[in-house]
């Protein structure tokens, strides 16, 4: 398949997902401020900030806003199109890229994002945010849901769908560290370090994975231990980390069609890797490196995997130095590419 | 309420009526069908073909709007039938007409024989803007030139079919051709049924055995690409549409390199070699090392790929020099000269500018004539003499004087007009006819085309950039 379009397909999935990660975010976190009891503007300044710096967005929140009040944050996160990673900028970003490839799209799937985005776009839905925000997120999910169900129904497991499902599984990986991460932002207390963050926390970052169900019937008690062994180790659960490297790990090796096991490019190698790591890892090991150093290691590599994907099928490096007597303008394609992969990760900066 | 009740063909001619209140005997059984449908009925139906193409996004793209909304290219639910007599009419002058054009250009890029015989005068052939004498000697493969040609149709007064242009370059619309057909389908199954109306759905298939015709390379299956300049371009959907269908990549610029004079395509999997391209990009922005050094949409080097034969192009390089309205006033005398026959269809009467009889005719009429520049298209460029302002008309007075060369004149004909929805009843609209003609192995014509319809009353102007919609249009057997 065309480089460009395993690109587009690649980006239009991780913009879906992280528009489907931020709604729960936002939505679960919502929730969870109405268990506390009362909340001036510092202890609400401290219950958003780690949300916004887990995401790595501190930078673009303090540009566009002054006070890290409820409304901001959820304007900011949700349908303020000057920050191009809310949930409206994803998946206007979706749907431009699905735009772009419509040839490869089932008429479905693109009805689909289309309508996501009409509604993204409408009064009803800045109408939702003010004044009935769950229904909003649950409309985004059910979207972003309804997109990656028809595209698993309409379409053909060939090269595209493994991009796809590259895409998501990656994506999917990272916001998982990422909702782990916020309780290392959270303001330390007096109370010792199990307790805080308490159980309400973990219990928000069980169900902003849509955790809660699958972790009841594996294990009983909500403990740290308990989420982050769920959430990074689970072979089960398809929000783990374990599950989407086995299936990135899976999807890289049916692309380039070698075995398991082995690798031909670098990232596979880096995904091979990663998953030995993680099959042969444990809770232990987690704490013993320290949560938040664990997560942030695990982001390097994802960021890795996706940049060496990159390199491989769509820049094709030795490829293009050896091809064409036309050195300028092949240049300016790949700068040209470069240029909108770096458009795509711009604010996937890292903490 | 019948629809229909109350119609007025309004001394035009007209596709449904023969004179008022006269259906003509093939569009009897659709007027008895949609006559009979209540307002509600019809307003329904057409809301839901309408909604067909929002649905599948089949747009225009709106430049600049920030709500990133695009519109759909106006559909009129009632079509145009054209019976099966006209249709074979149609088919053979058309036929001639395109195999006359191809010796032509061959012959202007060859040996020139037809201006050596002055049976066109040289000078207006090589001071043509797209006439390319650097692909003098280049021969192209089955030595074809325009493989994909949307040419014009018009009926006058008297019910004469005539050609207005002739469109060889990247001729546009044969998705809409498609979809206004499965709209149509999906607003009235049931009228469908009983007519006998010809399927058009082979166009996809057509094209892509054109495609497959001219390859260069015999020994394998030809690699087969659309080459667009982009998903921001106006016809970007159309591009995606005829690349599904005929199950072939859409590739831009940037997915294409040559290497040692050999086109391929970059994929996942390295680089694949492409052995035919549908262009839908114009001459000036293929190739920045021949033609525009600024364009950033086409592919370095493709040129050389094409002189050494290693790659196919659909239309060629050059043909737009059978575009422009001065070669057109001749195509009637290259008919005569290739083909030894008489034209089949006519063309419009026409006065070229830069004869001086005609200019001087030209000058002493403008308030009664249409004055077209040679080389534009959709609508621009052009002098609507008797709905013109004196000062419009002063001003083309200035330009047509300045660069002759530039214009041609016709009497303005009465286009034909079709049955419309206009917002609360059915009335007259003025209509045209752009049928497909493909020439691979053998010349194939769609039985249909693209009707555009006017929809501003009394516009004769069908352009879809110039307020146009459009119709389905249906070949009965």
């Amino acid at each position: 398949m065309l480089s460009r379009v395993a690109n587009t397909l690649y980006w239009m999935v991780r913009n879906v997902e992280r528009a489907d990660n931020l709604s729960r975010l936002i939505d679960v976190n919502q929730q969870l401020l109405l268990d506390f009891e009362s909340l001036d503007s510092e202890r609400l300044r401290g219950f958003w900030a780690p949300i916004i710096q887990s995401l790595g967005e501190e930078e673009a929140f303090e540009t566009l806003y002054d006070e890290p009040g409820s409304s901001q944050v959820i304007r900011f996160l949700s349908d303020d199109t000057r920050n191009p990673n809310s949930i409206a900028s994803c998946i206007a970003q979706a749907r431009e890229n699905a735009r772009t490839i419509r040839d490869q799209l089932s008429d479905e799937l693109w009805e689909e994002l289309n309508s996501l985005y009409l509604f993204t776009r409408s009064t009803e839905a800045s109408f939702l945010i003010e004044s009935n925000p769950p229904k909003y997120y649950e409309s985004i999910r059910r979207g972003a849901a309804t997109f990656l169900g028809v595209a698993a129904s309409t379409m053909a497991r060939n090269e595209a769908w493994e991009f796809i499902d590259i895409g998501r599984q990656l994506e999917r990986a990272d916001k998982t560290t990422r909702f782990l991460d916020i309780t290392s932002y959270l303001p330390k207390t007096a109370e010792d370090e199990i307790t805080s963050p308490g159980i309400l926390h973990w219990t928000a970052i069980l169900r902003s994975c849509g955790a809660m169900g699958a972790f009841r019937s594996d294990q009983r008690e909500i403990s740290a231990r308990g989420v982050v062994d769920f959430l990074i180790f689970s072979p089960e659960f398809p929000r783990s980390i374990r599950f989407c490297i086995e299936r990135l790990d899976a999807s890289l090796h049916k692309v380039s069609g070698t075995p398991r096991g082995t690798f031909s490019n670098e990232s596979e190698r880096i995904a091979g890797k990663l998953l030995a790591d993680i099959n042969f890892s444990s809770t232990d090991d987690v704490f013993k490196e320290g949560l938040h150093g664990y997560l942030d290691g695990l982001q390097t590599k994802f960021n890795a995997i996706g940049a060496e994907i990159f390199e491989t099928y769509v820049l094709l490096p030795e490829r293009v130095t050896e091809a064409p007597p036309e050195p300028e303008r092949v240049k300016s394609a790949v700068a040209g590419w470069q240029f909108e992969q770096q458009q795509q990760q711009r604010n996937k900066a890292q903490p | 309420m019948a629809i229909f009740e109350g119609y007025d063909p309004g001394g035009f001619h007209d596709e449904m009526f023969a004179g008022s209140g006269e259906v003509r005997p093939y569009c009897a059984p659709l007027l008895n069908k949609m006559d009979n449908l209540s307002e509600r009925e019809f307003l329904d139906r057409k809301a839901a073909s309408e909604l067909y193409f929002v649905r599948q996004g089949i747009t225009f793209n709106v430049y600049h709007d920030n709500r990133g909304m695009e519109r759909i290219f106006p559909f009129d639910p009632v079509p145009r039938v054209i019976p099966a007599n006209e249709w074979e009419l149609l088919e053979a002058g058309l036929t001639q007409r395109i195999i006359a054009l191809n010796l032509f250009l061959h012959d202007i890029y060859h040996d020139q024989q037809i201006l050596k015989d002055g049976v066109i005068p040289r000078h207006y052939i090589e001071n043509a803007k797209h006439y390319r004498p650097e692909f003098r000697g280049v021969d192209v493969p089955a030595d074809i030139y325009i493989h994909i040609c949307g040419s014009d149709m018009i009926k006058g007064k008297d019910g004469t079919y005539y050609v207005l242009e002739d469109n060889g370059r990247c001729p546009s619309g044969a998705s809409y051709l498609l979809e206004n057909r499965n709209a149509l389908k999906r607003a009235f199954p049931d009228i469908f049924h009983t007519l006998g109306v010809r399927p058009v759905d082979s166009y996809p298939r057509d094209l892509l055995n054109m495609l497959h015709h001219i390859s260069p390379r015999r020994e394998a299956d030809p690699v087969c690409v659309l080459l667009t300049p982009g998903c921001y371009n106006s016809a970007y959907f159309e591009h995606c549409y005829l690349a599904r269908e005929m199950g072939i990549e859409i590739v831009e610029g940037k997915d294409l390199v040559v290497k040692d004079n050999f086109v391929y395509m970059r994929t996942t999997h390295g680089l694949v070699r492409v052995d035919v391209i549908y262009r839908r990009i114009d001459d000036d922005f293929i190739d920045p090392t021949v033609f525009r050094k600024d364009s950033v949409l086409g592919v370095p080097g493709l040129m050389n790929a094409y002189r050494a034969g290693h790659v196919a192009l659909a239309n060629a390089v050059g043909t737009g020099v059978a575009d422009d309205k001065v070669t057109y006033y001749f195509v009637p005398r290259m008919i005569e000269y290739y083909l030894g026959q008489k034209p089949i269809l006519p063309n419009v009467p026409t006065y070229l500018a830069s004869e001086e009889a005609d200019l001087k005719f030209i000058l002493g009429h403008l308030p009664e004539l249409v004055v077209k520049a040679a080389n534009e298209s959709g609508g621009y460029g052009m002098l609507m003499g008797p709905s013109a302002t004196k000062e419009e008309i002063e001003v083309f007075r200035e330009k047509i004087i300045a660069d002759p060369r530039n214009y041609i004149a016709q009497p303005v004909v009465s286009l034909s007009r079709c049955p419309t929805w206009c917002d609360g009843a059915i009335e007259g609209r003025h209509i045209d006819l752009r049928p497909y003609i493909i020439y691979g192995d053998e010349v194939k014509i769609v039985p249909g085309g693209l009707t555009r319809v006017a929809l501003t009353k009394g516009s004769l102007v069908v352009n879809s950039s110039q307020g146009g919609g459009s119709k389905d249009t249906w070949v009965l057997r």
